[in-house]
This record gives C-alpha cells, structure tokens and sequence, in this order.
C-alpha cells in the first residue's frame, strides 16, 4: 500500500509545476529585451543577436514548452535530423552563392 | 471494462512530432530564401525593415510568448485536475491569440494604405530587391498567421473539450499535442521578430 502511494507521489515529479515554467516564460522575456536592445545599439550586434539569442529562445521553448527535456531521446534524434537536414540545404545554397 | 481501450499516448504524440517536423522545414525553406535574399540586397532589405513598425513586433512577440506559457500552464492544471484554472488559462490564450491577430490586422492595415500589399501598383515602382523583401513579409508572416488562426480553432475546441470533461487528469494528450502546435507558432514568431523587424 505504501509502496503504491511512493510510486505515485514519484509520478507527480514527473510533471514539472507551475513554477518552472513561469520562469522559463521570465527568462524568455529577458532575452527579447536583450535582442531588442542589442538591436538598436548598431546593425552589427543585431544580427549577432539574431543568430545567438534568437535560437536560444527557440531552444528553450522547445526544451521547455514543448517538454522535450521530458521526453526519451527518439524525439530529439528526429528534431536534430530535421534541423541538420535544413542546415545541409543552407550550407549548399551558400556555397553555390559564395562560389558564383 | 475500460481494459480494452486502447491507448498509445507516446504514439499520438510522436505522430505530432512528425507533423511538427514537416512545418519546420515549410518554413526553413522560407528561412533560407530569406538568407540568400537578404545576402544579395542587404540594402534593400534594410530599408525595407525600417519601414515596419518595432514597437508592434515586439508588442505581439510578447503576446505570442505570454499564449505559449498559458497553454503550458493550462496543461499542469488539468494534470492537477484544476479544471476551472485549466479553463481560465486556455482562455486566456484564446484571447492572447487573437490579440496577436487584432495587431497583425492593423500593421497590415497600414502597410495597405501605403500601397504596400501584394501586387500592387507602388510595389512594382519600388526597386528589385525591395520587392522581394515586402513579398517575403507578406509571404512569411501571411502564413505565420495562418497557423495563428488554425492554432486558436485546435484551442478552442481544447477549452471545449475540457469544460466537457473530454479531456480531464487521466486523459490530456489531445491539449499536450493541441499545446504543440501552439509552441511551434510562437517558435516561428520568434525568428520572424528579428528576420523583419530586429535585424533587416
């Protein structure tokens, strides 16, 4: 009987609350201030902010959000091969512009 | 008697994955058209971007961001069996999103008024390279909102299967994968902020 109510309390852990993900929400409106911000300091530093802060974002709602950090690793083998797949075509597409 | 039901609640959400993956390289095909783009008329596109309106792209990032941790939220408390909380918070995102539309419409709005729309006669006086960022604008965040609009009809049927008990503690997957879909249009959002607006 004990046994039964560990394995369920254990099951409630599981299932992150409330807390963290207003956190995850505060830290994700942080990160828009700050690519606001470095967007208007020069042209440069934006698009540094683009290709830092922007996938960092995407990260965390992914991770987050979308509960990946819960999941078993096929999930995240099949989003990687997606992304890795598009990363294929960009490199291709750049290296035929960079060559023209 | 409920033994024979069958239940795959991983499968269900694999298969929404596999979806998810197909909307991601729909819009990173547009992404990379945006890259090359952008390399070949860097000028253009810079003052193509000065003419959109920071102040509303960020005002909906945050709209977007907010609806994205309601749906979370509402997801915690149906499995805490809060359902009039789970209620509230799908509400709210319902709200956000359309919030998120009113915006987008009246942006668009002003873009028409100027004679920016697509095809239109100011358009083809403007200079290559800016024809092609404004027909990427209305491309990228046409469809963007599109998802919006397709996300908020999932949602809305979500808060109503909630409030029927159709989804309750034992049984959410449909709200989880529901959920999903909203993530990923707000994952979207987050990279056309500084691909028009931030950073062009």
């Amino acid at each position: 009987m004990s046994e039964h109510v560990e394995q369920s309390s254990e099951h409630a852990v599981e299932h992150p609350g409330y807390g963290t993900f207003i956190k995850v929400w505060v830290v994700l409106l942080i990160l828009t201030g700050c690519l606001v911000g470095m967007s208007l300091v020069s042209q440069t530093y934006a698009v540094w902010g683009l290709l830092t802060l922007t996938p960092l974002k995407a990260g965390l709602v992914f991770y987050f959000f979308m509960h990946l950090r819960y999941e078993g690793p096929l999930f995240k083998i099949v989003i990687l091969v997606t992304l890795g797949t598009l990363l294929i075509f960009f490199a291709l597409l750049f290296s035929d512009v960079a060559f023209r | 008697m409920t033994g024979h039901i069958h239940r795959d609640d991983f499968g269900s959400r694999l298969g929404m994955w596999l979806f998810l993956v197909t909307e991601m390289v729909l819009f990173g095909g547009l992404f990379i058209a945006y890259s090359y783009m952008r390399y070949r008329y860097p000028a253009e596109f810079h003052h193509g971007g000065s003419e959109l309106n920071v102040t509303l792209g960020v005002i909906n990032t945050v709209v977007l961001l907010t609806s994205s941790l309601t749906v979370v939220l509402a997801i915690v408390a149906v499995q805490r069996a809060e359902k009039r909380r789970a209620m509230a918070f799908l509400g709210t995102t319902l709200v956000l999103g359309l919030t998120f539309l009113v915006i987008k419409s009246f942006e668009w709005g002003a873009k028409f008024h100027h004679g920016l729309y697509p095809n239109s006669p100011h358009l083809a006086t403007l200079p290559p390279g800016e024809q092609v960022f404004f027909g990427l604008y209305f491309t990228m965040t046409g469809l963007h909102g599109l998802h919006v609009i397709a996300g908020l009809s999932v949602l809305g049927v979500m808060l109503w299967w909630v409030a029927t008990d159709r989804i309750r503690q034992d049984h959410y997957i449909h709200l989880e994968n529901g959920g999903l879909y909203w993530h990923l249009v707000d994952v979207i959002w987050i990279f056309l902020l500084p691909l028009f607006y931030l950073a062009a």
